[in-house]
């Protein structure tokens, strides 16, 4: 039989920012986070998902039961590991949301490039909202602006709680809120002030381009990596009016749920796990490799993954077209 | 004259024979690429909607293969794009292109200057050729829109995964070289078996969600990143309210003889939006108005960033959600749209109303035991 370690399923969350993943145990009733990692995904998001599997390996003997993927890189890491399910962050989110509070009716997620707010009513996803395209309000901005001002980003939520007079910063995008920094910093405002102002601002932002017309009814989850922010927790409570939790795993309540979906799509079935073991994935080269192709006018952006020079998936080719005829077997 | 045009979805089939039945020779630009997009980005004004910057690569494209003339549609009314043949004309000037710029527009009284423009157009032609031409063009625009339909619906139930797209593919090239039609009707007759023998027939039913949104967004894939295939590939049948056929009927053929109505659009939007204002925008609220009385599980709302009509719609759906208990997801889309963030929201909204039907279908079922 497979390795005999302790049986748990694997939640991977591939996002633009950090690499997260989990290890779900696969016998207890109740979801039990055996264990975890938060690693930075640097733009070379299957370098992270080896880094993280390396300490996976390291942390004890695991049976891997099944596995799954979120986030951006979802298709890609499926791909590499041999991923059971394959699901975007929004359902995995709230999957890992109601899993520990059913009554949960609003989450507020900012990650590193994107935010989300996500309404639920009964158990249910009701409606989403999602900001991709707007920097203002996501954690990227909140590391360069606690960089600009010489701050450890793990600091600035403290910081900001010791703010007596919070300033306004202008929010609604990053240059203004920049410059808007700079001038209260040369007119000499405590920085823990302009910390707890950026804080607010960054609120204002979220609710008012995701929230618009939307009921926020408790009970509120905040996830995320900001979510460690206790000056952003601050912020959405004063903004809202009321409490706002942040669960013990928010910075990985994305890997969380799509681990749980794994074990509601596999637990109790005698359906194999199509991950392709631990050892195989770390003892190989996978590769990517972009390219336009030259095969019709559409000319699509192709993007190509191999393991040892064997060919695993493509995207992007408008036609349909999977690999190429020069693959090796 | 060498004539090129904008792409929009599969018009050129239709344009191609129009423009041959004319007496000139059609110059279709090359598929809508990310080129076509970049060259265009770079000598439009930078607030302007995508659909100008797209329709502006594509002429530029268009140009670069030979053509001496182009033909874009013009209009009036709020929506911006009744004006853009005029600033793509001015900007094509400043550039130093010598070329022809022929706008067809329903005409606003001034009949006497629509009928110049279109001799230059019918210039070189007689009447039994154009006559011809145009019919095969009309033929091919109907049949277009049918193999599209069939696409629509067969997607979802198919047999092996993704075999219907490339069919549709082939059938459209083959429609592209048809001659007469006959020609068209048999490949037609043929697709249509074809289509259906690509479907699996235990298949169950698909989640069935309504499109609705600005024409050339909703109409052109590159665009709208395939969402039309995106969603057939996600188990989901797009039921369609904007057609291209309809729309010729309605803007050209009717309204110029002042035969178009808007009651029916505004007895459907009552309540929400009292009339016209501009481009699809009471349409779309139209529409989601009806989809949601004809019990669909969802409605897909696409817009290009500052449309304002669209806009207008957009901040309307809400309460149409909310009145008719119809989840709306609206999409935005722009030079930037990330793929990513682009599929996650549709994923997102799939299995949102998966799970709401299931709920449903839960409940009624509970019913029925217990009573």
């Amino acid at each position: 039989m497979r390795d005999s370690g302790r049986p748990v399923y694997l939640g991977v969350d591939v996002g633009s920012v950090s690499t997260n993943l989990v290890l779900l145990d696969a016998v207890e009733p109740r979801p039990c986070i055996v264990w975890k990692a938060y690693l930075r995904t640097q733009g070379a998001p299957l370098t992270a998902l080896k880094n993280g599997l390396e300490l996976l390996h390291d942390a004890g003997a695991w049976e891997i039961c099944g596995v799954g993927t979120t986030g951006s890189g979802r298709e890609l890491a499926g791909v590499v590991l041999g991923a059971d399910v394959v699901k975007n962050e929004i359902t995995a989110h709230a999957c890992a949301a109601l899993a520990i509070d059913s009554g949960v009716s609003t989450i507020l997620e900012i990650g590193g490039q994107d935010s989300k707010l996500i309404i639920l009513r009964d158990g249910v996803v009701v409606d989403f909202a999602m900001n991709t395209v707007c920097a203002a309000g996501t954690g990227s901005f909140l590391d360069q602006q606690a960089f600009r001002l010489g701050v450890p980003i793990e600091d600035l939520g403290e910081l900001a709680l010791r703010s007596r007079n919070p300033v306004r910063i202008a929010g609604r995008c990053t240059v203004f809120a920049e410059s808007d920094m700079v001038h209260k910093q040369q007119l000499g405002v405590d920085t823990a002030d302009i910390v707890a102002g950026l804080c607010a601002a960054m609120v204002r932002n979220f609710l008012g381009s995701l929230a618009k017309g939307k009921e926020l009814r408790p009970t509120v989850f905040f996830q995320g990596g900001v979510a460690a922010n206790a000056g952003m927790r601050r912020a959405f409570e004063e903004a809202l009016g009321q409490p706002v939790f942040v669960p013990e795993h928010y910075d990985v309540m994305g890997a969380v749920g799509i681990a749980l979906l794994v074990r509601e799509a596999l637990g109790g079935k005698a359906v194999p796990t199509r991950f392709a073991g631990l050892e195989r994935v770390l003892d190989s080269q996978v590769a990517s490799q972009s390219y336009e192709c030259t095969g019709c006018p559409n000319s699509c952006e192709i993007c190509e993954v191999w393991r040892d020079g064997i060919f695993l998936a493509s995207w992007g080719a408008r036609c349909g077209r999977q690999g190429r005829t020069d693959q090796t077997s | 004259m060498k004539i090129t045009f904008p792409h929009l979805g599969n018009l050129y089939i239709a344009a191609e024979s129009l423009l041959k039945g004319l007496g000139h020779e059609p110059v279709t630009p090359p598929p809508t690429s990310r080129r076509t997009l970049e060259l265009g980005s770079y000598h439009s004004p930078d607030e302007v909607c995508l659909p100008f910057k797209i329709s502006l690569g594509n002429m530029l494209e268009g140009l670069a293969q030979g053509a001496d003339g182009v033909l874009m549609i013009g209009g009036w009314g709020p929506c911006r794009l009744g004006y853009y043949a005029e600033i793509q004309r001015l900007i094509l000037k400043a550039f130093g292109k010598q070329v022809e710029f022929i706008t067809l527009e329903v005409p606003r009284g001034r009949w006497g200057e629509y009928l110049g423009r279109f001799r230059t157009l019918t210039a070189s032609t007689d009447l039994r050729t154009f006559w011809q031409g145009a019919r095969l063009s009309w033929v091919k625009l109907k049949a277009v829109e049918e193999l599209e339909l069939h696409a629509v619906s067969a997607q979802p139930r198919e047999k092996n995964e993704g075999t219907v797209r490339p069919y549709l593919r082939r059938q459209l090239e083959l429609l592209r070289t048809a001659q007469t039609v006959d020609e068209v009707q048999e490949i037609c007759d043929a697709a249509s078996r074809g289509f259906r023998e690509l479907q699996a027939h235990d298949a169950v039913r698909p989640l069935r969600l309504g499109l609705v949104g600005e024409i050339y967004t909703v109409l052109e894939p590159f665009a709208n990143l395939r969402l039309e295939e995106r969603l057939g590939s996600l188990g989901v049948e797009v039921v369609r309210t904007i057609s291209l056929v309809e729309w010729v009927r309605n803007h050209i053929f009717k309204k110029a003889v002042g035969l178009y109505s808007l009651a029916p659009l505004r007895r459907l939007a009552a309540g929400y939006l009292r009339g016209f204002i501009g481009g699809h925008g009471l349409e779309s609220v139209a529409r989601s108005v009806a989809l949601a009385r004809q019990n669909l599980d969802g409605i897909v709302h696409i817009l290009p960033l500052s449309c304002m009509p669209e806009i207008v719609a957009r901040a309307i759906l809400p309460r149409i959600s909310e009145d008719h208990g119809i989840p709306v997801l609206s999409l935005i889309v722009d030079e930037h749209t990330a793929e990513a963030g682009f599929q996650t929201r549709l994923e997102a909204f799939v299995d949102l109303v998966q799970r709401r039907v299931e709920r449903f279908e839960g409940q009624r079922q509970a019913r029925l035991s217990g009573s």
